[in-house]
């Protein structure tokens, strides 16, 4: 095949910006004085050049090697000397690790996650922490599909997703270890800290279970480890079902080095309701946890601090509190919600601080309620939020028709689930994007952006509420169940009091401007306040004139839909086109929206780092679209969307150009620029990892090998 | 000086609202529509309280009595079926200086709008909430609504309704949280103004189911019930409305009802044989929404930037 002969000999070369480069791996126990690899510039962008200039720079990379290795066995400078020791301890320098606590629900694996993603944020590593939620409340203990629990990853880079496979797992038994082989959470060499309690339980059926599980466990290739976590408890405490996870903090923080003092702040803070005693004993499980890592268990790894700005003045967030901090960021005092998950918890936390900044969080009867409450509040000159997630948007459509038609400021923030119908509760998909694009029947021009990070979901807020007051419209802000329960170190964001809406306008009304003064060129106008004396004119959702009169006549009813659509173009011509991530020009181009931002550029750097052609652009606004598209697009031989939402396997013999249904973002790609944009799509509901992400990117690569 | 105190002048008001500073466009409803009537009693408890114009707004949802707010000079908001009150909610929440006035009907409250209606009398916030109940959709041209009465024909049932009719009365008496319930026709313009101006005044949400003459699609209904005065019962007491005599001529059946006793109203109103008139239910110490919703209104851009680096060192690390 024509593809393998292009792929042949590249031996130590890769490819950056068309130019061929070197690189030679450096063996781990020189890593931290020679770095992961070394590497250079052939200069030139001749593959037969390259081949032939390679040799000298491997020659030279080896004598390099050598003699770092020499440097370090005559122990010449002491910190090689200390770092061999370490090294023959088990001790290891890592760049990032994935760990994994997993138990029953109620055993407290999240809460250790958390405490020690906190720990590795304040020593300065770039963290994402996701939880891992069983679909019920209180499923029964042992039972594969109730794994409860949470992801670590930790990094000496600022981390924006949740990484491939965990490098370390604590479980506290060994069945709830299933739904997450399934998922494909570990690997060959993952290292498996389990709870041995169960070897000797008094019921037959459990010990079988263990044993087998033990044997499915080695024939995957996990390396796991038995461990009395349970016996070493009881020493302290007479239920180590309340407990054991400090226990285990404390093996973790042994094994990752971390710091002993920092760690216990932390649990001091966490149990800072409970008594003295409580917190005591918390930090008596811990030490014993650390003491027994250190003296039983070989595993040592250090995790250098990222030098990273944004983690200088950090504050540790979700998603949904990103999103209620930016609330309150934007100025807005009136959030109006029904409950629904994922998005709900952002209700919560701004229940527990919104009236720091004089907010008021309104539980509605229902989604529908919720939004006209929001809309009151908006149409009497204070812009609200309204949160929910896919079915509450569903209901909210007649709604933003009103606000889109009336011309109302509102911030409607859908934290996205998977869908149809009730789907997926607690699972990511990026499945609203059409529905919030054109969802609304008639038709309706409104504002649509996407967050593509933590910080996103603050910062967008405010964005949002300050485009609905100058274009007089709704702004739809997407999130996901991924951001929302994503936790991350993000930059403290500086608001200054000009992030707050000005003082309502009180003063009186110009009587000879009416209420819909429409800029013939921009569609944008000014809107009376109730309050302002002479501008007292009637809102209605009806086909309506500059005066705010019904008119059901044709120019009347043309004006209005113009104007309306008018004011997207005007927002159009304010933005710049995307940045491409990686060269303009090359093979592939993937085409990204909302929280996959972060593992479609680890996994286009990794393919950048093997000298693959591919990049990446990302779009934030989804309408009106970010400008110069088109022309961003045809720098590649072949453009496609990576989305978490649903497309047809174009191999399926049923499905054809004909049949054919496209992911969401590349079905409005193609009609906006009219090129064959490709796509990639699951609804796994799980975030993609950047490892999955290569997958992808090899195939397509490999698709257009041969093509030419 | 003579008792009085120092700074003691004549109230002066810069502004004096006639009626016609209320008025707004020509209305288009039917000759003959009770909605003519109310829409008047609107205008003149305006001007008896002299509510400034661009300090009150009327929202209603969609209907003919929907389109209340078009005849109002004041602000208004014209939204969705079914829909003024989480919006009329929302207003009041943020802008209690507002006055705010409820015009809704049959079927956009007591069909499309339930959920509302129920749940609003609860928040009980400070409004004024008219429903024109002619026992029909008007608009739409002659359905069935929840109140048209079993022998009506309509358009979706032709020879009748098939379910005897809510009655709004017992189910909005039944709220946990309710505070003022009334009931009128709106043919009797001394009573309708009495009654609404008490809606008006009432701390809380003043809910008035009114009577209302549809004469093109439900004549028979009003004429029944004018024809036959006795199918009425007028309830007067000193805390509730108290009529002059030319009033109770009108409906000879009148009798004392005190408006703090709630199962007494529960039991007049379950009362299918009788239409009770007048108020049922009064309480003004009943907690308002409003005003728990809107206790951090008065908080400076500094005080809230305070607030906000507060909420954010919960996050610091
Ligand atoms: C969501 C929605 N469903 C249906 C309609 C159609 N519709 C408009 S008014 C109305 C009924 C009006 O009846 P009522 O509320 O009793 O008011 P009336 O016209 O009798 O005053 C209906 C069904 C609509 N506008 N919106
Ligand atoms: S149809 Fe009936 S309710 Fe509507 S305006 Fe005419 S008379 Fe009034
Ligand atoms: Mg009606």
């Amino acid at each position: 095949m024509s593809g393998k002969h292009t792929q042949e000999d590249t031996r130590y070369l890769f490819k950056r910006d068309k130019t061929w480069w070197v690189k030679l791996a450096v063996p781990r126990e020189l890593r931290d004085v020679l770095g992961y690899d070394l590497r250079r510039s052939l200069h030139t962008r001749d593959l037969e050049e390259a081949r032939s200039a390679r040799w000298d720079a491997i020659a030279e990379f080896r004598e390099k090697i050598e003699s770092a290795t020499a440097e370090q066995i005559m122990g010449s400078t002491p910190s090689a000397a200390a770092k061999r020791e370490h090294h023959e301890a088990g001790h290891q320098i890592v760049k990032e690790h994935t760990v994994e606590i997993v138990s029953d629900s109620g055993e407290g694996a999240q809460k250790c996650g958390q405490i020690f993603g906190l720990v590795c944020g304040k020593m300065g590593n770039g963290v994402w922490t996701v939880e891992i939620i069983p679909a019920e409340i209180q499923p029964p203990a042992r039972e594969r599909q109730g794994a409860s629990g949470i992801r670590v990853r930790m990094g000496s880079h600022y981390v924006t997703n949740m990484g491939d496979q965990a490098d370390l797992v604590v479980a506290f038994n060994e069945q709830v270890l299933y739904s997450r082989i399934a998922n494909g959470a570990y690997r060959k060499g993952t290292v498996v800290l389990l709870e041995n309690m169960w070897a000797e339980d008094p019921d037959e059926k459990i010990r079988q279970q263990y044993a087998e599980a033990l044997q499915d466990f080695y024939a995957q290739g996990l390396i796991v480890h038995e461990l009395p976590i349970q016996k070493e408890c009881l020493k302290l405490v007479e239920n180590p079902r309340r407990g054991k996870n400090m226990f285990v903090l404390g093996m973790l923080c042994h094994i990752y080095q971390r710091d002993v003092d920092k760690a216990k702040e932390e649990i001091a803070k966490t149990f800072r309701k409970k008594s003295a005693k409580v917190v005591e004993i918390n930090h008596k499980l811990f030490d014993a946890g650390y003491a027994f890592a250190r003296d039983n268990l070989d595993y040592e790894y250090e995790i250098p601090s990222a030098d990273d700005e944004r983690l200088a003045s950090a504050i540790v967030v979700n998603g949904n509190q990103a999103a209620g901090l930016g609330v309150m960021a934007a100025g807005i005092d009136l959030v109006a919600m029904y409950p629904i998950t994922p998005a709900t918890s952002a209700s919560h936390y701004l229940a527990d601080d919104f009236n720091l900044t004089g907010g008021f969080v309104h539980q509605a009867e229902d989604e529908i309620a919720a939004i006209g409450f929001a809309i009151g509040a908006s149409y009497a000159g204070k812009t609200a939020c309204t949160i929910t997630s896919g079915p509450g948007m569903a209901l909210k459509t007649e709604m933003i028709g009103l606000a889109v038609m009336a011309e109302l400021p509102l911030v409607i923030i859908d934290v996205q689930r998977g869908g149809p119908s009730t789907g997926l509760p607690t699972k990511i998909e990026q499945g609203d994007l059409l529905s919030t694009l054109f969802g609304v029947p008639g038709d309706s021009p409104k504002v649509v952006i996407a967050a593509a990070t933590i910080a996103e979901c603050l910062e967008f807020v405010s964005v949002a509420r300050r485009i609905a007051e100058s274009f007089r419209t709704p702004v739809i802000v997407l999130t996901d169940a991924n951001l929302a329960t994503g936790v991350q170190p993000i930059a403290r964001p500086d608001v200054t009091e000009d992030w707050f809406p000005p003082p309502l306008d009180q003063s009186d009304w110009d009587e000879d401007v009416p209420p819909y003064d429409w800029d013939e060129e921009t569609g944008l106008s000014e809107r009376p306040i109730p309050g302002m004396r002479n501008g007292e004119y009637i809102l209605t959702g009806l086909a309506h004139n500059r005066q705010s009169k019904i008119a059901y006549d044709s120019a009347s009813n043309q004006e209005g839909a113009i104007m309306r659509s008018r004011k997207l173009a005007t927002l159009a011509a304010t933005l710049k086109p995307p940045e491409v991530h990686g060269d303009e020009t090359g093979d592939l181009l993937i085409v990204s929206w909302g929280s996959t931002h972060g593992a479609i550029e680890e996994a286009v750097d990794r393919a950048r780092d093997a000298g693959k052609s591919v990049a990446s652009v990302h779009l934030r606004f989804l309408s009106p679209l970010e400008p110069g598209l088109e022309e961003i697009f045809r720098g590649f031989r072949k453009v496609m969307t990576i989305e978490l939402n649903y497309s047809d396997d174009p191999e399926h013999p049923l499905i054809n150009k004909e049949t054919r249904r496209y992911a969401q973002l590349a079905q409005v790609l193609r009609s906006h620029t009219l090129m064959d944009i490709d796509c990639w799509s699951v609804v796994p509901g799980h975030p993609l990892s950047p490892g999955r992400i290569c997958q992808v990117i090899d195939t397509h690569l490999g698709k257009l090998e041969g093509v030419h | 000086m003579f008792g009085l105190k120092g700074d003691w002048s004549l109230e002066v008001k810069d502004r004096y609202f006639t009626l016609e500073d209320y008025s707004g466009a020509e209305p288009r409803w039917c000759t003959g529509c009770g909605d003519h009537g109310i829409l008047a009693a609107v205008h003149r408890v305006c001007r008896d309280a002299q509510l400034e114009p661009e300090k009150t707004v009327a929202v209603s949802g969609i209907g003919c009595s929907s389109r209340l707010p078009h005849y109002m000079n004041t602000y208004g908001f014209h939204g969705l079926h079914g829909r003024a009150l989480p919006v009329a909610c929302g207003i009041k929440s943020r802008r209690p200086d507002l006055d705010v006035w409820v015009a809704t009907g049959d079927g956009d409250c007591f069909s499309i709008g339930a959920a509302h209606w129920v749940h609003a009398m609860r928040y009980n916030m400070d409004m004024t909430m008219l429903v024109f109940d002619n026992g029909i959709y008007g608009l739409t041209k002659k359905q069935t609504s929840p109140t048209t009465p079993l022998d009506v024909p309509t358009n979706t049932h032709p020879s009748g309704s098939l379910l005897p009719p809510l009655n709004p009365l017992t189910v909005t008496l039944g709220i946990t949280n309710v505070s003022f319930v009334a009931q009128i026709v709106d043919w009797n313009a001394q009573l309708r103004h009495q009654v609404i101006k008490m809606a008006h005044e009432h701390k809380g949400t003043g809910f008035v189911r009114i009577i209302q003459r549809c004469p093109v699609y439900v004549e028979a209904i009003g004429k029944a019930l004018q024809n036959e005065p006795a199918r009425m019962r007028l309830l007067t007491h000193e805390f509730g409305v108290e009529v002059d005599d030319s009033v109770k001529r009108l409906f000879p059946n009148h009798g004392e009802h005190d408006p703090t006793d709630l199962p007494a109203a529960l039991k007049i109103a379950a009362d299918d044989s009788v239409l009770p008139l007048g108020i049922l239910y009064r309480n003004p110490d009943a907690p308002c929404y409003d005003q728990m919703s809107s206790e951090g209104l008065e908080m400076s851009a500094q005080e809230k930037l305070a607030g906000l680096n507060q909420a954010f060192d919960h996050f610091a690390i």
